[in-house]
């Protein structure tokens, strides 16, 4: 099916539909009913930690934070393609996809609360930073792949953007390096419908995102992002290519925001209920849980007492955030340079001077 | 040793910098066949392989942020930029990204890359191609930033540039490419980065340049010599992180200073050299700390290029007016 598609005729690819009944002939379940219920597991578990980010936040215990909601199917899917040789270069709405990567939640959390030590993501050797910057993430994906290449190392790297950055001439940019390169990256867009406030048809004339990899001769698909099992094929699709040698892909993953663009954000100004609610049918939690039912694969499992176990154990990682060390002046300064050059060390002694006068007053 | 110009002293550097590490990558716009407009790195691709040593799609965003993904995973890219004036596009990713990373992660990842870039006037070059950008550089945390004015000081720094584990902005005045020629070792060997050198000591003055002025400077001093004044000449030769210490010392002796730039003059290196003076050497002052540097304008095109460009005439009459002062 991935071998003809072509994003011009612009074709959704899609296994399941909103009451979870599989719509796509021919389709062959890749995935045992073990890792299917663990994946079920996981997409709650992100929307918990995610939904209680939001309420951390405002409650004052936590910065801006952008909220994951309704794309968690893309995250996961991901997350169950990403081996440990792959690597992450985040946008920063892909929470399930950094804690694939090894990242931990308190991490997330601490990071969000506003320290730099926290995306140092010790457990996650492959994981890049969260990139705030739209798009610009992706140049060091195309440099990456080039790297893995050049050094003959397995893995693929995986990309995230959203809709708004395939604006940015860094998108084109990265795309273009890739392609040239035949580097193996794999490029995700999370259209989600808004780039802040802006509806995605005011972004661009394409009749869709995918369209803009064939220009670059990179084979490129549109997928129901809120679609699991959609998402997970054309992943490790993606992801075989890439990793035999095929040069880079693209998947325009077709999702909605559930939420605000960030905490600081307010969609009512921009989009009405009526719009949220069409996408509230498609939402890819139920859509996955009553294809799962239909297997009978969720008799024993019970979302209530399931969250309320997740809750427990998300807010012990939030806790240890908020008991993480304090932000010491020495880390504004410490890691600028390998060996802080003496105009640094000046500066720096310069302000532990006042700060040590300032002792001696009290 | 043998007798080289900058243009050969920088292929010398990449050239024993190739050989010596295999994670080492050159990359640019017409860098590899062509050997750049330039030539620096004529005959690189032929001797290391196109593998190594290549042409880039053209797009210099494209070419800064892509060398600082592959030195996230343990390469160390050299890349050009073709000219000062195209290196606006690759600003984003220098200041947004290539001077942060090792902060963001808290040294997890770093960015030992080089960016090398031709810059300056007077070479009767079309628009954008006579820029002095190099304090948007100094200005950006995270971003050394260094300037040769030899064929000596070129290979030094640039191998030091390479060596370095953390992000160099190299800039090369491409007006005295092939001006100079000097003997230079033909072994490795490095110049620290962020040490000014005394080019020749004085009493009555202290001139700071760098770049393709240290020659202008140079020609005024013979001038400023016959009519007895004495100017000390310093080759900055990095702009961040600056040498405080050798510039205070220096003006802490001659009570004078005169800084001479082509960028344009407003929140300049000149303007960072004077607080500098002002603050190290305050009460040995005895006249305003004066920077010479191009006008606040847009580099004239050719024929009016000469009204912008700094003249040894001109040095050496700001010297006159602060001896006498």
């Amino acid at each position: 099916m991935f071998e003809t598609y072509n994003p011009i005729d612009d074709k959704l690819y899609k296994v399941i539909d909103n009451a979870g009944k599989v719509v796509l002939k021919g389709w062959n379940n890749p995935l045992t009913d073990k890792e299917l219920i663990q994946a079920y597991r996981d997409m709650l578990y992100e929307r918990t930690a995610d939904t209680m980010a939001v309420n951390f936040q405002r409650q004052g215990r936590m910065g801006t934070y952008p909220p994951n909601l309704g794309q968690e199917a893309i995250h996961i899917a991901s997350a169950k393609v990403i081996a440990k040789d792959d690597w992450v270069v985040p946008a920063f709405r892909e929470l399930g996809v950094y804690l694939a990567a090894g990242a931990s939640l308190m991490e997330i959390f601490w990071y969000y609360k506003g320290n730099e030590n926290a995306s140092k993501f010790a457990g996650a050797p492959h994981l890049l930073p969260i990139s705030v910057p739209i798009a610009t993430q992706l140049l060091h994906a195309s440099g990456l792949g080039f790297s893995l290449k050049y050094k003959k190392e397995k893995g693929v790297v995986f990309a995230y953007v959203g809709d708004g950055g395939t604006s940015e001439g860094d998108f084109h940019e990265a795309l273009n390096f890739a392609a040239v390169w035949q580097a193996p990256v794999i490029f995700i867009i999370q259209n989600n419908q808004y780039a802040i406030s802006m509806p995605v048809r005011q972004q661009t004339r394409s009749i869709n995102m995918a369209v803009k990899g064939i220009a670059y001769g990179i084979p490129s698909v549109k997928a129901d992002g809120n679609d699991f099992l959609a998402m997970y094929d054309v992943l490790s699709y993606a992801k075989k290519q890439a990793s035999a040698g095929n040069g880079p892909f693209l998947v325009e993953a077709l999702t909605f925001r559930r939420g605000a663009h960030t905490t600081s954000d307010d969609p009512t100004r921009y989009r009405t209920k009526e719009e949220e609610n069409t996408w509230l049918t498609g939402d890819p939690l139920n859509r996955f849980k009553s294809f799962l039912n239909k297997k009978g694969l969720l008799k024993t499992l019970d979302d209530k007492s399931l969250e309320e176990e997740y809750k427990l154990k998300i807010t012990k990682e939030f806790e240890a955030a908020e008991a993480a060390p304090e932000y010491k002046p020495d880390e504004v300064f410490a890691t600028m340079f390998e060996q802080m050059p003496d105009e640094l060390k000046r500066q720096k002694h310069a302000y532990e001077s006042y700060l040590a006068g300032k002792e001696r007053q009290k | 040793m043998s007798v080289m110009n900058i243009v050969q002293a920088i292929n010398n550097a990449l050239d024993i910098k190739l050989g010596d590490d295999k994670n080492i990558v050159i990359y640019g716009e017409d860098v590899g066949v062509e050997g750049g407009v330039f030539r620096i790195t004529e005959g690189l691709q032929a001797k290391y392989g196109a593998d190594r040593v290549f042409d880039s799609p053209l797009a210099e965003s494209g070419i800064a942020g892509t060398a600082l993904g592959m030195a996230i995973n343990g390469l160390r890219p050299v890349v050009e930029m073709q000219f000062d004036g195209f290196s606006y596009p690759a600003m984003d990713q220098i200041f947004s990204h290539i001077g942060r990373y090792r902060n963001r992660t808290r040294g997890k990842f770093t960015a030992p890359l080089v960016i090398r870039i031709p810059y300056g006037g007077g070479i009767n070059a079309l628009e954008h191609h006579s820029e002095s950008p190099e304090a948007f550089f100094g200005h950006a945390p995270g971003i050394k930033v260094v300037i040769p004015s030899t064929p000596y000081d070129a290979k030094g720094l640039l191998i030091a540039a390479i060596e370095d584990n953390d992000p160099v902005i190299y800039m090369e005045p491409k007006r005295i490419y092939r001006a100079i020629k000097q003997e230079v070792p033909e072994e490795k060997f490095s110049i620290p980065i962020g040490k000014a050198k005394v080019l020749s000591p004085g009493e009555d003055i202290t001139v700071i340049a760098y770049g393709a002025m240290v020659r202008e400077v140079q020609k005024a001093i013979v001038t400023a010599k016959s009519k007895g004044i004495s100017v000390e000449l310093i080759d900055l030769r990095t702009i961040w992180p600056i040498d405080r210490e050798t510039i205070a010392q220096s003006v802490r002796k001659t009570g004078r200073a005169l800084i001479v730039t082509e960028a344009p003059q407003s929140f300049g290196a000149g303007a960072e050299l004077i607080s500098i003076i002002t603050e190290e050497a305050f009460l040995h002052l005895e006249a305003p700390p004066t920077r010479l540097t191009g006008f606040d304008t847009v580099i004239p095109l050719p024929l009016g290029e000469h009204f912008y460009m700094i003249t040894p005439e001109r040095i050496l009459y700001e010297i006159e007016k602060l001896v006498s002062y």
